[in-house]
Formats: structure tokens, sequence, C-alpha cells
């Protein structure tokens, strides 16, 4: 595996201070629940905000609304946001990959139908992976389309879907043929975009274990999808899916998860016994970690697909973001922190566990690395 | 320039390092044919400009031959003398030839031709050795109290290495060995783990042994990263304008050497705590270099403190303000 530092382009510096005087006003009155929420916070009009300040589908073509911009800048607007906990949940995974994904892989109609409308904050997506039957073992997925005059019959579930209840658009990964007999069961799957208002969709939401309904059930019964709703190649479906996941698992995302806790907990430790090398050791990891991410940013910019990589960051990221919250409440105790900081590490206590749960769990990561490394 | 260096360094060090030279430089030999080679390929003036005598290669180009020297266990100071004659150069004292250490308990101090100390902020003052008591680590490096002798030459460093040069240029270079070090515990653990077999298959196909090495790969990574981003901060901003990356790089070394070699000894087991096997060399190495050039407590005691005083407000711009562009 190969971490290089990129440099950050020229006008990095005046972009940051751009969006944090935008944040300083936009997030004046977020409460820890929202900033605790982060990127799974969903705020429709805070993202129609953000699209119109040109700071989503940033290095798109201006064709399909994007900006032209760099992949390096676009990391500095998500680092910003995420610093802060903004909620950016309504156009994240547009923005991170279905966007790019139809950049990359769909047909000129259908960039040109969708992808402004992501760029904008207008359009939601959802990632419709898991099933009841197929978690970490994802190829063992049985949703299934078939082929009809016109377009594709969809039948099957899927489920622990993020926000699709509040979104527009799922791409889901499906069986469009049998695998074949004896080969590999990555064989015959297809991505296919699906317009969640079409009938025969229910998604039925989910409620967790912070009493909230954040993901769902979505069952399919004999949805009818055009023709045009194949994304990329059909049966290629497997490959495209990890193709994303370089984009999906090396983001600042997952490492600055719980960042508002330490920002809220720097304020009140200055005189705790031990507080110093407590802190200064996450903050070690926190500027490191910025690298390792930084660095896998560089080289998707240079249109390399780092995955193995981006495997690596997202379980050293998710490790850091889970210690966070327990190293500030090992500082204090509950009675001495201020509300909002003890609010902060209430929610992201029952949070925390999800971090290493969504975009892979920690034992398929380590399980790619230990591949990489020519374990198995 | 970078890359033909280090492919001299890696190649000479897989000819004449290996367990055998280890046990020996642990024994308290010299190594004086490896030395003269590392010598014949100008490494003990790399950090030293041109216009002195030296190859004027960067702190990054140093960072990354330490980290290959650390990958083969340092069999020979040369990374220290990279950094006593580097130091040197920058206040302006000319290098002169043979081994050169640095500090009151000096790294292979019985063995040095000259020592560099520095008595005071920004300043350094090179001296005949004089008397070594000794000492050693315990990966049985030796340490030695030195009562140094004349006075040879001293000289004034630029404002931008600061007033505690050589505790930050010490500190990145033991975070650099360290990082070259995990790579290789790591290495020898994977190649372990593919050829041990128990229950009738080898140890790399049990998914408990894969999650452990995954996490030191993590580590490796971490450390590697962590070193190259100080080095890069060296570079541009001399040592003190570089103290919070450095202080990463130690405090992420410290920790990694822990993880490092608590799990491949687990991997390794029984056969890994022999004096025989050549793991020890390495972790041994680990559990010292930690310790050395500041712990990982005493760096993140001072990036907590920096962080702690202005407050969380600061903390992300602070971070972010320190890029290089």
């Amino acid at each position: 595996m190969r971490f290089e530092l990129p440099s950050l382009p020229g006008g990095s510096a005046g972009l940051r201070a751009e969006l944090r005087a935008f944040l300083a006003e936009a997030g004046r009155d977020w409460p820890p629940a929202v900033r605790a929420r982060s990127w799974m916070g969903f705020d429709r009009d805070f993202s129609r905000e953000l699209g119109a300040r040109g700071w989503i589908g940033m290095v798109w073509p201006k064709a399909y609304g994007g900006h032209e911009r760099s992949g390096l800048e676009r990391v500095v607007v998500l680092e910003e946001l995420l610093a802060v906990g903004a909620p950016v949940g309504a156009h994240w995974i547009g923005d991170r990959q279905s966007g790019p994904l139809i950049l990359r892989r769909g047909t000129e109609e259908q960039r040109r139908k969708i992808l402004p409308g992501i760029a904008s904050g207008k359009l939601a997506f959802c990632i419709g992976l898991s099933e009841p039957e197929a978690g970490s073992d994802l190829a063992a997925l049985r949703t299934k389309a078939e082929r009809v005059p016109g377009g594709w019959k969809l039948n099957g579930r899927k489920i622990w879907t993020t926000n699709a209840h509040l979104s527009d658009w799922m791409i889901a990964l499906v069986r469009t043929s049998p695998a074949p007999e004896g080969g590999s069961r990555h064989a015959g799957l297809s991505q296919l975009l699906v317009d969640l208002r079409l009938s025969g969709i229910s998604i039925r939401p989910i409620r967790d274990l912070l009493g909230e309904e954040s993901f769902n059930e979505v069952t399919f019964d004999d949805v009818l999808l055009p023709e045009d709703a194949l994304l990329g190649q059909e049966g290629a479906g497997w490959a495209q899916a990890t193709e994303e996941l370089a984009l999906e698992r090396s983001g600042p995302e997952r490492y600055l998860s719980s960042l508002p806790a330490l920002t809220a907990g720097v304020d009140v430790l200055r005189d705790v016994p031990g507080a110093d090398v407590a802190v200064g050791r996450l903050v070690a990891r926190l500027n490191t970690l910025r690298g390792m991410s930084l660095s896998v940013a560089g080289m998707l910019e240079a249109g390399e697909a780092p995955a193995q990589e981006a495997a690596l960051v997202k379980d050293a990221g998710n490790d850091f973001e889970q210690r966070l919250p327990e190293q500030i409440r090992a500082l204090l105790e509950p009675e001495d922190m201020p509300e909002d900081l003890r609010t902060l590490l209430a929610d992201l206590t029952q949070l925390a566990p999800t971090f290493s749960l969504r975009g892979g769990t920690r034992e398929i990561l380590r399980g790619i690395i230990a591949r990489e490394l020519g374990l198995r | 320039m970078r890359a033909i260096i280090l492919e001299q360094v890696d190649r000479l060090l897989a000819a004449q390092s290996g367990a055998a030279a280890l046990r020996r430089l642990e024994a308290g030999e010299w190594p004086e044919e490896l030395w003269e080679a590392l010598e014949g390929l100008g490494l003990p003036l790399l950090l030293v400009p041109e216009e002195l005598g030296g190859i004027g290669l960067g702190w990054a180009d140093a960072a990354a031959v330490w980290q290959v020297i650390g990958r083969y266990a340092a069999p020979a100071p040369v990374a220290e003398c990279m950094l006593a004659n580097g130091l040197a150069a920058a206040a302006g004292i000319a290098p002169r030839g043979g081994f050169s250490s640095f500090g009151q308990t000096a790294p292979f101090g019985r063995f040095a031709a000259q020592l560099l100390l520095e008595p005071a902020a920004g300043r350094l003052v090179l001296h005949a050795p004089g008397t070594a008591m000794p000492g050693q680590n315990i990966a049985r490096e030796p340490r030695d109290a030195m009562t140094p002798g004349a006075l040879l030459a001293e000289g004034a460093l630029p404002n931008s290495h600061g007033p505690r040069a050589l505790r930050l240029g010490h500190a990145l270079l033991r975070a650099a060995l360290i990082a070259g070090a995990v790579e290789h515990a790591l290495a020898l653990a994977v190649d372990w783990a593919n050829t041990r077999k128990q229950f009738g298959r080898a140890l790399a196909k049990f998914q408990a042994i894969q999650q452990q090495l995954a996490v030191v790969a993590s580590e490796a990574a971490a450390v590697s990263v962590a070193v190259s981003a100080a080095a890069r901060a060296v570079d541009a901003r001399g040592l003190e304008g570089a103290s919070f990356e450095i202080a990463c790089a130690k405090v992420v070394a410290g920790e990694a050497a822990q993880t490092t070699a608590a799990t491949v000894h687990q991997v390794f087991a029984a056969i890994g705590i022999t004096e025989d096997h050549e793991l020890h060399h390495t972790t041994r190495r680990l559990w010292s270099w930690r310790d050395e050039g500041g712990s990982e407590r005493a760096w993140a005691g001072e990036i907590g403190r920096n962080t702690l005083a202005p407050g969380g407000a600061a903390l992300w711009p602070n971070i972010t303000a320190r890029d290089i562009s």
C-alpha cells in the first residue's frame, strides 16, 4: 500500500475562509443533537443552500451542474462541513458516490437528468446494498430485476438503508441474471437507478436505539422500472459497486464523525490532570488520519483507484472516532460537563457503534487489508 | 536523487546486515566494514549542504533513508551521524570525518570521533568525544554518558530551527526508524503466518490472525504518513516550525511501536521469544526507540497543552493552518 501526501491547491485557504464565514452564521444555532449526527443529519434546506453556493458536485463538468473544481478543493469543503458537524446527509451520498458513479458509468441522458439535481442540493440519494440475508456477505443478495417489455420488473427487499424514507433515488445492486453454475456469485449483478416514488415500493422506517427513524426496510413488489434504469453495464454491478468503495471509504467523514466532542471537550479540559497527554494523543491521531485521508484523495485525483488504502483509512478512522468520546468521558465526570458536551457525548455514545458498521464492517475492512498483505 | 540513494542503502543493508551483524553490534562491536560502505555512499553527509562538501539533500530525503535503515534494525548508527552532521552544518560547522554522535547520553558515544551538543537555545557546539561511561538501551545499543573533551567548533542555528533543534531532530529520527522497524516486523509476521501451519492450515488462514496483522498494517501506514508529514514540514519551516508535526509523528510512532511489538510476538508465539530468532532485534528496538527523543507521553503533553490553551474553536483551524501548498 502506498500513501503520499498531496499538496493542497493554492486557493484552498481562501476557500476554507469562505466556508468558515458561512458556517459561523448558518451553524450558530445547531444544537448538540445536530452536530453529533453530522453527515447522518438530513436537512434539505441546508443542502440547497450549499448547492446554491457551488459546494456540491464541485468537481463535475459545468454541463451537468458541476463547477469543475479540483478533488482536493472538494475535500476542503467536506472537512470544514464535518469539523462543525453540519447536517449534510441530504446531499452527501449523491455528491460522494451516486453522482460520480452516474458521471462515470451513466448514459448522457442519465447524467443530464440527474446530476444537476444533485449539484443543486435538490435530489437526495440512498444506497441499496444490504438485504435481510445479505449483510457483510453482500454477494448473497436476492433482490431481482427481470427484463420485461419496456424495462425491468424489480422484486425483493433492501434493509438498513439510511435515509431511504427521505430520499428521492436509490442506486440498488440487484441480480439481473442467475449466478453461473459453479461460477462467481459476483456475475449477473447490476446497478439500477430506482425512482423511489414509483408504485410498488414501500419504505418502512426502522426505529433505531436512539428512538429515531434513520434507516429503513425498502420492499420492491413488482416495481416497473424504465429501460434506462440500468446504470452502467448489465452484469457489471459488482465491479461498479466495488469501484465506488474507494470514494466511499476514505473521505474525512470516516474520522471526523465525533470531532465536535473534542472541540467542546477542549474548552473544559484545560485544568484537568492528565488531559494534556490524552488530548495530545487524540490530536496526533487526528492530524495523522487527515494526512492518510488526504493521501487517498490525492490518488483519486490522479485517477487511481486505491481501494485497499481507502479500506485502511476507514478502519483506522473509525477506531479514532469511536475512541474519541470515550477518551473525553474518561477525563470528566458527567456532572462536571457543560450541558452541550454532555448531550454530544450521550448521542455520540449511542451513534458510535454504527461507525464501524456503515460502509463496510471493521471485520470486512481488515479482511481486505489482510488480503492486500498477502495473508489468506 | 532520493530514489537512487534509497535503493543503494537498501541494497547495501540487505547485503551486509542481518541477525549475525546485529548480534555483533549488540555485543559491543563497531561495524567497521559496513560503516566504510555507508561512508562510501556519502550517507553521513546527506544533510550537509554541497558547499560544505555534503550531498545537500533535505529532511524528507533523510527521513526516507532513516525509514529504510529502521527496516534493517539500524545495523550501524548512521542515522544518528546524519543528524549530528546535518545540524552542525546548519549551524555553519563544517563536517569532520568519522562517526559523529550527539547528546549527553550519546548513541554509540564510545565510538564517536566527535560529539554535538546544544548547550543553549539555538547554539551548537562540537566537542572531542572525551570519556564515555558505557550504558545501553534495552536493544543493547550503546547509550553512553559522555564527559565531553575539547571544544572543536561552535555555531548558531538559523531561527527557523528554534531553541531545541537537537531534541526535535532526534524525535524525528526515532519516529522514522520506528516507521521502518514496524514495516519489517509486519513483513516478518506475514511471512511466518503464511509458513507456519497449525490445525492443518497456515496461520494466515485464521481470521483472528488476519485481523490482528491488519491493525499492524494500519499502524505502519500511520507512522509512515506522520513521519513524511513531519519531514516535509521541516523542509518547509525548519525544525521548530515543524514541532507540531514532529510531536505527532513521535506520538503515533510510540503507540505503533507497542501495538506492533505485542502483536507480532503473539503471532510468532514461543519461537519469537528465543535469542536465536531475529524478531527480537526489531522488537527490542521498537521498545527502546519509543522512549528516545522524547516519549509519546512527553510529546502528547506538548500537543495537548498547545491545544488546550487556545480552546476548542482554534483546534481545527490550527491544524489546517499548517497545510503546505
